[in-house]
This record gives structure tokens, sequence and C-alpha cells, in this order.
């Protein structure tokens, strides 16, 4: 197992090589380049300043140069400054997002593992009946619901009809002032609209992966084994089919990390949430390079560590794979 | 939008605008002026909020091109010179400026009481580490064309600026509005060429109204009242700019009244979707002409639009008023040139070509494009029909239906028109600069100076340059370096008063409308003062009664 682990790993490096070389040649494929939006469409602006601008960035080397000159930099953790006016380092700006972020999309993976789990037991153990199905509508309006649409609906009801809840932002301009109770409730107000609508998306598709995968395990022959001997249902449906039925949704957990990170670039841009959603997409729109790096860096790295958590605890999880050894694997 | 003073530099970036009296000409105007005795005596405190669609790129405006850096540098920082209420130049740091005879030399005479918030004094060895840093050849400044025709700046005592040019150039006071750096902050950075990565770009400290408190990333950025503003402590305490990334978002906001402050409402917004009781309760509505225009530029590289009879039928087969009312919602104004109204070197003794579809054939025809075949598209002597493609960028909802409806004026008068959309870069960058184009649509800033050498110049037709539509005319070539070269205002409306002529018939575009800035303020705002220059060019003054005030001013 551990060698198993420890090959995965050290595959996993010329992996990354190969992602951030491919990112860096898409990302300066793509027309425009940074200086195009730091020397605006501008009577007044000075071209030279573009120029020299090029130099500086070392825009003006072939690509295969530049991403050589920014692994080396970046092997050392070192990512560099943005391109924009503000030239602060890229490290400084994902560290100040990375928390909001991270702490919405933990909650967020929460609740929905909270509520998808019961949903999707439920509504498996009871295929077909009327909670099954009003469960089923539930799930495909949820799917079918844009977020900002939701987003939206949800501001002007309970933003701007009601005034129960504030519509953006993450704190209230007043918040230094208030007590420490008084700030933790207007954080958290300030919360709820967000994590709503990003959950209920999310519910959706987790809730019905649950249900399939209980499904599946309820028509096993251990489990009528289990019924066989005489347990009781609940028994049958907490211990022996429940277990197996979560196996396939660790994965599918594991895999939803890189996100937990990426952030959600709709909800952040509605509910103007300081997040790394937000920041990737402008620093794409921008073409501000090291900063579209540095987060692919991170996001990618996540990905194939949460690649390596799944298959790991898969195996720990289930001993078909723990002692099936390297061959038995998936 | 409009940002509080003259930040001269930044042009395109702001967008001031002309208030054509908007208090009584619109059917839902509200009163935009109370004075200070309705609502009760001018106090100081309160909060101002302003939503910003965009955070700033950072907090030295000069190393910046994007609109909410300047709107917040022009708080932070002053210039030599502003613009007063009417878009004249007006002192500001410099209390006088004085021309020699032959126009080569500038000497301004600075304020003795102008100190930097970190208690410094201002002197005149700041403006000249300004100009220094601004034309060191390291300092990334998108606009610096104005400080790279100075000979020399010096500092003849330390409230005397003496600048020196080569050639008279017309827009060397307006330069000077450029924001004045501290050298005793930033000496050894600006040598360095490492400007972006000092403090300052981070944590000001300029001379402005208001002092930088605080700038939380893609947040907000809070200002606060600086109580030794040389023109006397501002009446609003705390100034807030909230960054809200989505357009719906800062609209909700503002119907929660969360928001003081939106720099433009859209067409809709302002004529339907803001017209209840509750919002003209809670706010003020005002609108004029914004700092821009939009226009329909022909490739004149491509001979059917060489032909100005060619230019001309498009000018009669389009109708302007049509696209305001489809587009804008009646929300803009009818122009015909470059030069921004109610400016002095505006004139509107032009020719107009009206609507007039039949006048268009007979153009067409004139110059060679008759329909020969009777299936109602006109066709040269070869009998190729005539077939444009009409680009845009994509995302601009109001340029995609500006193109809607060109197409079908033109397929009134013969001419089959298709239309590409295509993503900003890869317009500019594929199609614009390489002119790769048959006709476009797009926007171009108009500044208080009628100078638009870089615009309609026959030298500034490379790829990289301005003049998009390739134009060359010997007069209006001339006319724009004589204009240039003036430092007499008299003789300069000459020049401009002939080249808007010649534009206006020469038609190297065709230039649709001024658009309307459609701010909306607060209503417990008061001292607001609508003036061609926008409305925040007294900020400074505006207050809210004490009885009135909602927010600590921190």
């Amino acid at each position: 197992m551990a060698l198993f682990a420890l090959r995965r790993l050290l595959l996993s490096i010329p992996l990354l090589v190969g992602i951030t070389f491919i990112s860096y040649v898409v990302i300066s494929l793509a027309p425009g380049g940074p200086l195009d939006f730091l020397t605006p469409e501008d009577p007044n602006a000075s071209p030279e300043v573009k120029e020299r601008l090029i130099k500086e960035f070392g825009l003006d080397r072939p690509v295969h140069e530049q991403y050589w000159q920014w692994l080396k930099r970046a092997v050392r953790l070192d990512f560099g400054r943005s391109f924009l006016p503000d030239g602060r380092p890229v490290l400084t700006k994902i560290g100040e997002r990375l928390p909001i972020t991270l702490f919405l999309n933990l909650i967020e993976m929460a609740i929905i593992v909270g509520l998808a789990v019961p949903i999707g037991v439920l509504s498996a153990t009871r295929q077909y009946s009327l909670y099954d199905k009003i469960t089923t509508v539930f799930v495909f309006v949820g799917f079918a619901t844009p977020d900002f649409w939701l987003a939206l609906l949800l501001m002007i009801l309970f933003g701007v009809q009601l005034g129960w809840l504030p519509i953006s932002g993450l704190r209230s301009l007043n918040w230094e002032y208030l007590s420490f109770w008084q700030q933790q409730w207007d954080f958290f107000s300030h919360l709820v609209l967000p994590i709503v609508v990003a959950t209920f998306g999310g519910l959706a598709g987790f809730s019905r992966y649950m249900r399939q995968s209980m499904l599946e395990v309820v028509r096993q022959d251990y489990v009528q084994t289990a019924r066989a001997k005489g347990l009781s249902e609940r028994v049958v449906i907490s211990k022996h089919a429940l277990r197996n039925a979560l196996l396939p949704v660790i994965t599918i957990l594991a895999l939803a990390l890189p996100g937990l990170i990426g952030g959600s670039v709709i909800v952040e841009s509605i509910f103007a949430i300081p997040g790394m959603g937000q920041l990737m997409v402008q620093s794409v729109f921008s073409r501000d390079y090291p900063v579209v790096m540095g987060n692919l860096v991170i996001v990618s790295t996540l990905t194939l560590v949460a690649n390596l958590v799944a298959d790991v605890t898969y195996g720990l999880v289930d001993p078909r794979i723990r002692f099936g050894g390297r061959r038995g694997r998936r | 939008m409009p940002s509080r003073r003259a930040s001269v530099v930044a042009l395109l970036a702001w967008a001031g605008g002309v208030l054509l009296t908007a208090a009584c000409n619109g059917p839902i105007e509200s009163r935009s002026d109370d004075g200070p005795a309705a609502g009760g005596p001018p106090a100081y405190g309160d909060t101002f909020i302003q939503a910003s669609i965009g955070d700033i790129g950072g907090l030295i405006p000069s190393l910046t091109s994007d609109q909410s850096s300047h709107e917040v540098g022009s708080m932070i920082y002053d210039g030599l010179v502003k613009l007063d209420k009417d878009l004249n130049l007006a002192p500001a740091m410099a209390e006088s400026w004085t021309y020699s005879r032959d126009c080569l030399e500038l000497t301004f005479k600075l304020r003795r009481d102008v100190k930097w918030h970190d208690g410094r004094p201002f002197t005149a060895d700041d403006v000249v580490f300004t100009y220094q840093a601004m034309i060191n050849p390291k300092t990334p400044a998108p606009f610096k064309e104005g400080f790279l025709l100075v000979k020399d700046v010096e500092a003849l005592d330390p409230y005397t600026v003496r600048v020196r040019y080569d050639k008279p150039y017309a827009r060397a006071v307006e330069t000077w509005g450029t924001y004045i750096l501290p050298k005793h902050l930033l000496e050894s950075f600006a040598a360095a060429g490492t400007l972006r990565e000092s403090p300052q770009n981070s944590r000001p400290v300029g001379t402005g109204p208001y002092r930088f408190q605080e700038w939380k990333p893609g947040e907000k950025v809070v200002l606060v009242a600086n109580p030794d503003y040389y023109e006397g402590r501002p009446y609003l305490g705390r100034v807030v700019y909230r960054v809200i990334p989505s357009q719906a978002t800062i609209f909700l906001e503002l119907k929660a009244q969360g928001v003081d402050y939106v720099s433009t409402l859209t067409g809709i917004q302002y004529a339907r979707q803001t017209e209840y009781p509750a919002f003209r309760k809670a706010y003020h509505k005002y609108r004029y002409p914004a700092s821009d225009y939009t226009f329909l530029g022909f490739n004149l590289r491509d001979p059917r639009f060489a032909d100005r009879r060619v230019r001309q039928a498009f000018a009669h087969a389009i109708n302007k008023q049509e696209l305001i009312d489809g587009v804008r919602l009646g929300l803009a104004r009818e122009t015909s040139g470059p030069i921004r109204p109610e400016t002095w070197a505006y004139t509107d003794d032009v020719v107009h070509f009206a609507y007039d579809p039949e006048k268009a054939k007979a153009l067409l025809a004139e110059a060679g494009w008759k329909d020969r075949d009777g299936d109602g598209l006109v066709e040269d002597r070869d009998g190729k029909p005539f077939t444009l493609t009409i680009r845009t960028n994509q995302g601009n909802d109001e340029r995609k239906k500006i193109a809607e409806i060109v197409q079908q004026r033109l397929k009134d008068v013969g001419i089959q028109a298709d239309i590409q959309l295509i993503e900003w870069a890869a317009f500019i960058k594929e199609f614009v600069k390489p002119r790769r184009f048959e006709v476009i649509v797009l926007g171009l800033g108009t500044g208080t100076d009628p100078d638009q050498f870089v615009v309609w110049h026959s030298s500034q037709r490379g790829p990289d340059q301005m003049n998009r539509t390739g134009y060359a005319n010997p007069e209006v070539d001339a006319l724009l370096e004589a204009g240039r070269q003036s430092c007499v205002q008299k003789e300069r409306v000459r020049y401009y008063h002939r080249i808007q002529e010649i534009l206006a018939e020469d038609l190297p575009m065709i230039f649709l409308y001024n658009r309307d800035s459609l701010p909306v303020v607060a209503s417990r705002i008061r001292g607001v003062s609508p003036a061609p220059a926008g409305l925040m060019h007294n900020f400074d003054k505006w207050f809210v009664p004490k009885t009135q005030q909602r927010y600590t001013s921190g």
C-alpha cells in the first residue's frame, strides 16, 4: 500500500509539469496579452510603455523559454508578482482570498453531505414511493436552476422585499462598531444566501449519486442474507448496505476537493465575495499569467492529491482492494 | 463614473459630463440641488457608500488605466490644476500660472498651505520629482505623452516651478493636472523602477481631500476626510468604495438602499425600473452627456469606402434618432463630431446628414452602385453586389443592437450587411489593429481639450496607433499641428471649428451619439450641484444634515 502510494506520488510530478506546461502554452495562445489590458485603447496612452513592460515581463521571448523561466522559479515556490498595476506577489493575492473560499466551501460540503446521504438513502429504500418522486422532482429542479437566477430571486425576496438578510458582501460597513456576538451574527447573515444557493445545486447531484449507489447495493446477495438472518431493516440498511453504498461516494467527495479551492465564480461575483473564483476569472480576463499559473498549480496539485487520496482511502475502506494488491485496483 | 476632479491625464477613464439643464428637460428628473438650506445646515460626518464594478488596480493611479483606480486616486491625490464645474482649467495646488509670450515657458506658483497626509509640506520638489518619475523609462505609466514633450522642469524656489518646452504645446497646463506624488516616500522606488512594489501603491499618502484608510482587495476601499485639506475639511466623513462585480447586484443594493451612489444606471433602469415612489424618495437621478461618443467606423483602405460619396450615403441611410430610441431608450444625444459638447472648442455649425434613404441611394448610384439585376441589392459595374460585415465586440449589447439596426437600414438602400461579434481582445488584435475590417462599431472617449492629433493625423495610422480608420487629409493634418502648438485659445477655437466642419463632411466615421451618464445619489446627500463637468466636481462640499446621518464616520 505504501509502495503504491509512493509510486503514485512520484508519477504525479511529471504529470504536474505536463499540466503546467500545457496550461502555460494555452494561456499564451489566447488572443491578447497582459499588455493589451494594461495599456488601454486610448488616444493618450504611450506605446513605448508597452514595449518596456513586454521586456520587463519577459514576454518578448519564445513561449518555451518563458515557461522554463517560470518553472525554475516555481519549483522554489516563487510564483512571482502579478502583472497588474498593484504588482503584488501572487502568493499574497491567493493567500488573502483562499480562507473565505475554503471556509464557504467546507460548510457547503458539510451541508451537502449531511443532507444528501439521508435523502439518497431514503429515496433508494423507498424507491417509487411518493417521497422518492417528490425528491426526484426537487432534485431535477435543483439541477436545472441556474445559480445566478436563484441568487437574484432570493436577493430580491430576502434582501429587497423583506429586508431580512443583507444582499451582498461579507460584513456590514459598521462591523467594527458591533459587539462580538453581533459581529458573528452579521457575518453569518451575510453567508446565508450564498450558502443556500451554492448548496442547492450540489445537493441535487450528490443525493442522486447516493440514491443510485444505494439501489445497487440493496440488490446484492449479502443484503438479502442479512435480511434472511432476521436482522431488522434498520440494521440491514445502516450497517450492511450503507457502508458499501458509501464507497463510490467517497471517491466523488475526494474528487470534489479541488473545487473547494477553486470556488464558484458565479456565486462569488453575484454576492460580491472576494474569493478564489473571482480572482481566477479576473486574472484570466486580464491575462495576468503569474496569477493564472499560481492558481493552476494549486488547483492541479490538489486534483492530483485528491486522486491519490481517493485511491488510498478506497483501499482502506474496501478490503477487496487492500488485500487484492495492485492488480485488484479499480 | 465622473471622477471628483480633473485627472486630466486619464481622459478616457474619466467621464464627467455636461448637464443640459437636466433638472428640467426630462419628464422624470428629480430636483437636483436643494441647496444648503433644505434639511439643515452643512454638517460633518456620515459615510458615503459607492458601488464599484471592478476593484482598483493600484493606489498610484498614474500607473493604472482602470476607472476605479482613478476614481479613488482623485480623492487621495491632487494636481497643480483641476477642471472646474464648467470644464475650464482652474487652480488647485498651484494658485496661479503664467505663460511666457512665446508659449515655451510655463511658471506655476504653488500654494504654501498644502500638506501631505503624513504632515510633510508639499513643495516644488515634489512637482519636479513627479515629472522625473513620469518620464523615467522604468516607470510603467500608461499616460506619459504630455511629459515627454517637456524640455525641463525646475524648482525656482520651494513654491515656484518653471516648465520649459521645445515647441509650444497646447495641452501643457492640462498635463499638470496629473497626480503629484510624494518625493520623500517614493524617490528610491522611482529610481529603481519599482514604484509598483512600493508601500505607496498599497498605503498611499497624498494631498487630496481624503486620506487612505484601508484596502481589502476585492472587497472595499475606505477613505476618511482629511481635516487639514487646503480647501477646507470635506463634510462627508468617510467614503467607502464597495466592489460588487455584478451589475444586477449593484442595482439590488441600490433598491435596498445599501449604496448611496451609482455612477450610471442602464437606460432601462433609469427609464423604467427606478420609477416608483420609494426609489424617488430615496434617490435623486441625474442625466447629462458622458464624455464619449459611439461611432460607425469605415476602413478607408477599402476602395469602396475611400469614396466619400459612399460614406455620405451611409450617413443618409442611418437614422441616428432611431438608434438612440432603440438602443438607449432615448438617453443619448445625436452627434456629428468628436469634440465634447459644451467645451469651448465645440461647434454644432457643421453639415448634418439627415436620415434620407432616397438621397443615400442617389449618392450610391453616383458612386457607381446601382441595382442592375433587380434583386433589391446594389451592384458595381461588374455586377458585384455591395456586401460587407459589421464587426463589434462581444458582450456589449448596445453595440450589437446598433449593428442590427444599421444592418436593416443598409438593406433598405440595397446593401447587404452581415454582423460579426468578436471577443474584445481578439477583436482589437485580429481586426481593428491590422485594419482587417470593413465597418466597425466602437466608442471613443473625448477629453476636455480638443487636441485629437493621435486620432486623426495621417502620421498616426500604424497598427498600434489610434487613427483606426486610416484617415489622411492634409488640411486636417495642418490644423491639428497648428492646434496643438498654440497656447492661445482664441486661435485654437478657429482650428478646431474647421476640423469639425471637415470631419462632419468627410465622414471617416459616422458619429452616432453621445451617451448620457445616468448617476443616482442618495437624497439625504445635499450640496450636489450638476454642472457641465458632471456631479463630482464639488464632492468635498457635499454633506448630510445632522438629523439625517445614517452611519458613523469612523
